[in-house]
């Protein structure tokens, strides 16, 4: 792919440094990077939306659907994009008619369900069940890479195209609706952003850390901000922070980069939340 | 410029709006009175066709209503914002300007400048650039306003804006409507359970009972007869003091609910437009 060659070559002018010194190391980070930042995009939307169990459902439906793809020996990323796709569009259509929490729960118990089923006809229980669920981000090859990056950029343009009918449907829906803005439309093609999000998170991090970093960083970034661009701007910031120090972390020490990368998201969320404690105590006490 | 022609509209099997008729015209001041439940909010999206009716027809500049008209702008009656949304008011009025577009919006000046005179014109400059969802209820209604004017409407809908406000802001929101109805040749359609504050300020009366509707100025729709035949059952319009009270309406619950069933909608007449 002409992109990697690109990336590579980055990668040889960052040598001397020292981390970078194998591809593998580089190829996490650059993965990592393009993650985090779609992530906190999406994610933004997740939590003003108020649809964390939606956003936390996806990802362990596209582990069902990579177990399916090997089941049916395609790329697991037909059966990512199938499951997360038509997955998300399944929770958005059926809650309008019932509760979106009951919906979003009985879609994700059916995929588990599946999942388990394919992962046992697969018979590739142990290893690929546990790649999908904590992902395998120091292990990438190149055209993961590769295929990270195009999703992330697809996400990224449906993303700066739905953002401002979108944050108007959020925010002030009856106004929004009077003026013409399509709910059903939106809200499917929101259900199909979340979905790609997880494309990308599920392969390089895993189903369980994707959530964290499309949640974390911004509701910690919104503890302290109060417009949408600081927002973003901070929650990209904390989530790069987070992957980063992860897997210099991790490369060091062997252990998860799961393991660091959640742990300093949730250590970045008290860390702030506790900082805005202690000011506004300080400014009641003056 | 508004033509609201015998609506009839039924939500889950009951029968809401049952030959609702009136009309209004450029820069009018016009106030939608009724108890709770009448069908004021539904009126209003029945305008906006959010709300499509089973019989009858609302018409604005002669042709009939399509949803998302920016000749329209509208103040909903319930917001619900959360405390933590990152978004300033000015982002929240700009909205209503171009919030229906596709894409991430540039900044342009003029586009600014829009949103600044808006803000001004209901005096939030102040709090502008204060989070949304930590304003009083009564800032956030001016936002709201704003956010409706920002597109430059003909015609304002605004729903209930003096329940969150205390006298003085009252007086104050419905001077600056009454302003903006004048000067903007505007016509606005303003929904209140209690008529009195606005007497001062009215052109006009649309009240809404039972489903149906009595239209015209204060002193001809608020009178004992025309709003017993409304409500179908007597009623007694009072003045004291400059105030207008409504005794024997629902809201005094001196008449008993079967009582009004009673009346069946059947028998009444077509309403005075
Ligand atoms: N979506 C709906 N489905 C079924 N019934 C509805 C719906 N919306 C409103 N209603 C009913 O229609 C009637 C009129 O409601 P509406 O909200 O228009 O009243 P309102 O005059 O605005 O009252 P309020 O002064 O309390 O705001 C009420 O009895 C309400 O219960
Ligand atoms: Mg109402």
């Amino acid at each position: 792919m002409h992109m990697m060659g690109v990336l590579d070559t980055l990668h040889l002018w960052l040598l001397p440094s020292g981390l970078l010194t194998t591809l593998y190391m580089w190829h996490a980070y650059v993965c990592g990077t393009i993650v985090a930042l779609t992530a906190t995009l999406v994610g933004y939307f997740v939590v003003l939306r108020g649809v964390a169990f939606m956003a936390h459902s996806l990802p362990k439906i596209g582990f069902a659907g990579v177990a399916g793809a090997t089941v049916l020996q395609v790329p697991p990323l037909v059966g990512l994009l199938t499951f997360n796709l038509l997955g998300g569009l399944v929770m958005s259509t059926l809650s309008r008619r019932g509760r979106r929490d009951v919906v979003t729960a009985l879609t994700l118990v059916l995929a588990l369900g599946a999942g388990e089923l394919f992962l046992t006809l697969g018979q590739a229980y142990g290893e690929t069940a546990y790649a999908l669920l904590f992902g395998q981000i120091v292990g990438i090859s190149g055209p993961q890479v590769g295929q990270t990056l195009a999703v992330g950029l697809v996400t990224t343009g449906l993303w700066m195209i739905l953002y401002r009918p979108l944050l108007f449907v959020t925010v002030a829906r009856d106004q929004a609706l009077a003026r013409g803005v399509r709910e059903r439309l939106l809200d499917n093609l929101f259900a199909i952003l979340v979905g790609l999000v997880c494309v990308m998170t599920v392969p390089v991090v895993g189903a369980l850390l994707g959530f964290s970093l499309l949640i974390g960083p911004v509701a910690t970034a919104s503890l302290v901000t109060r417009r949408g661009v600081h927002t973003l701007l901070l929650a990209g910031a904390l989530g790069l922070a987070a992957i980063w120090l992860a897997l210099l972390l991790a490369y060091d020490s062997g252990w998860p980069v799961g393991f660091f990368a959640t742990t300093i998201i949730v250590l970045e969320y008290k860390v702030v939340y506790i900082g805005r404690w202690v000011k506004t105590r300080r400014a009641l006490a003056i | 410029m508004l033509d609201v022609r015998d609506v009839h509209v039924h939500l889950a099997e009951r029968l809401v709006l049952a030959g609702v008729q009136f009309q209004i015209e450029a820069g009018e001041f016009v106030g939608l009175i009724g108890p709770n439940g009448a069908g004021k909010t539904t009126l209003l999206k029945t305008i906006l066709g959010l709300v499509t009716p089973d019989l009858g027809q609302v018409l604005v500049d002669n042709r009939p209503i399509r949803r998302g008209n920016p000749a329209i702008g509208y103040v909903p009656q319930k917001v619900h914002l959360d405390p933590d949304t990152p978004l300033r008011g000015r982002d929240f009025v700009a909205l209503g300007l171009d919030g229906v577009r596709w894409g991430v919006p540039l900044p342009r000046r003029s586009r600014r400048e829009r949103v600044e005179r808006a803000l001004g014109s209901v005096q939030a400059l102040t709090y502008a650039d204060a989070p949304v969802g930590r304003l009083s209820g009564g800032e956030l209604q001016r936002l709201q306003i704003a956010q409706a004017l920002v597109g430059e409407p003909r015609l304002l809908l605004v729903d209930e804006p003096l329940s969150n406000l205390d006298i003085r802001n009252a007086h104050e929101v419905v001077r600056l409507l009454h302003e903006l109805a004048r000067s903007r040749g505007m016509a606005i359609l303003l929904v209140a359970h209690d008529l009195n504050p606005l007497l001062s300020a009215l052109d006009k009366v649309v009240y809404l009972a039972r489903g149906r509707s009595m239209a015209g100025r204060t002193d001809e729709v608020m009178t004992s007869e025309s709003l017993s035949r409304l409500y179908g059952y007597p009623v007694e319009v009072m003045r004291t003091r400059g105030r207008i009270v409504v005794v024997g309406g629902p809201d005094m619950h001196l008449v008993p609910p079967e009582a009004a069933d009673h009346a069946g909608l059947g028998e009444w007449e077509a309403t005075t437009p």
